[in-house]
């Protein structure tokens, strides 16, 4: 036996973090993913600069393919961008809080947080742009 | 008995260089963003509550300390732009040497200093609005 992992551990290919890539691999994916929506959202912002309640209804609620187009793009970004956040304060957390009560208390924080802004900005986006 | 023990390096005993500073500033833009969904969130409920909540989030955001977090908030959403797209060439192999690297970092700076002054330049000559 040359290596002290177990064959088992070694055909998961999960490594010592117990979960692979996946953290990596998701980090990278909501960052290409949020380039063109950041640009975007950008754009839109500069345009919106002063706007009056009117003005900023009238960008969420605008149809394109029988679809509030803006709304949905602010609902994609919203989304995730949060779980982008979520990933990356875990890293922090990780690096700085060493503490293992703090750490799981620090993420649940950070997840609670997260599901507090994504629930409130979609009902908000719904009651703006939804169906009713 | 107290005898001075060998210490390892701390922070202070380094140089900087430009992909130190934007390593740390990366992370610093990222909480920093993240506190921002914050704002979005703020932005989206008000639109969706009515004129006066509306209202009360358009006078902070024009008060002079208002401005100067929008004004953090931009930048911190260039600077993070721009150098993610920085890490994803990395992800994928361009930008390795020092060289290259060092330079990216300082363009990194530079640019997303001047998209940011560039926005409230564009916002305040009054060219922000969708055809105002």
């Amino acid at each position: 036996m040359s290596s002290l992992e177990t064959p088992l551990h070694r055909v998961q290919g999960l490594g010592s973090s117990h979960s692979g890539v996946k953290h990596f691999w998701r980090q990278r994916v909501t960052a290409a993913a949020l380039v063109p929506l950041a640009i975007w959202f950008a754009y839109a912002v500069l345009g919106l600069v002063g706007a009056s309640e009117a003005q900023v209804l009238g960008f969420l609620t605008r149809s394109a393919f029988g679809v509030p187009v803006n709304a949905i793009l602010m609902a994609a970004l919203i989304l995730i961008a949060l779980y982008h956040m979520v990933l990356g304060l875990q890293v922090v957390i990780d690096d700085y809080v060493h503490g293992e009560g703090g750490k799981i208390a620090l993420m649940l924080f950070v997840r609670a947080a997260a599901l507090a802004v994504g629930a409130s900005t979609i009902f908000a986006l719904i009651r703006i742009a939804g169906p009713v | 008995m107290a005898r001075a023990r060998p210490l390892s390096p701390f922070l202070t005993i380094y140089g900087w260089y430009p992909t130190m500073a934007s390593s740390i500033v990366h992370r610093v833009t990222g909480v920093g963003l993240a506190l921002g969904t914050l704002l979005l969130a703020w932005w989206l409920i008000a639109v969706a509550s009515g004129p006066e909540p509306y209202q009360v989030f358009r006078d902070v955001a024009a008060s002079w300390l208002g401005q100067f977090i929008l004004f953090g908030f931009t930048w911190a959403l260039m600077f993070h732009l721009l150098n993610g797209i920085r890490h994803l060439a990395w992800d994928m192999g361009y930008g390795f040497t020092p060289a290259k690297a060092n330079r990216n970092s300082w363009i990194v700076f530079i640019l997303s200093v001047a998209l940011a002054v560039g926005a409230f330049a564009v916002a305040y000559t009054g060219h922000g609005g969708y055809g105002a």
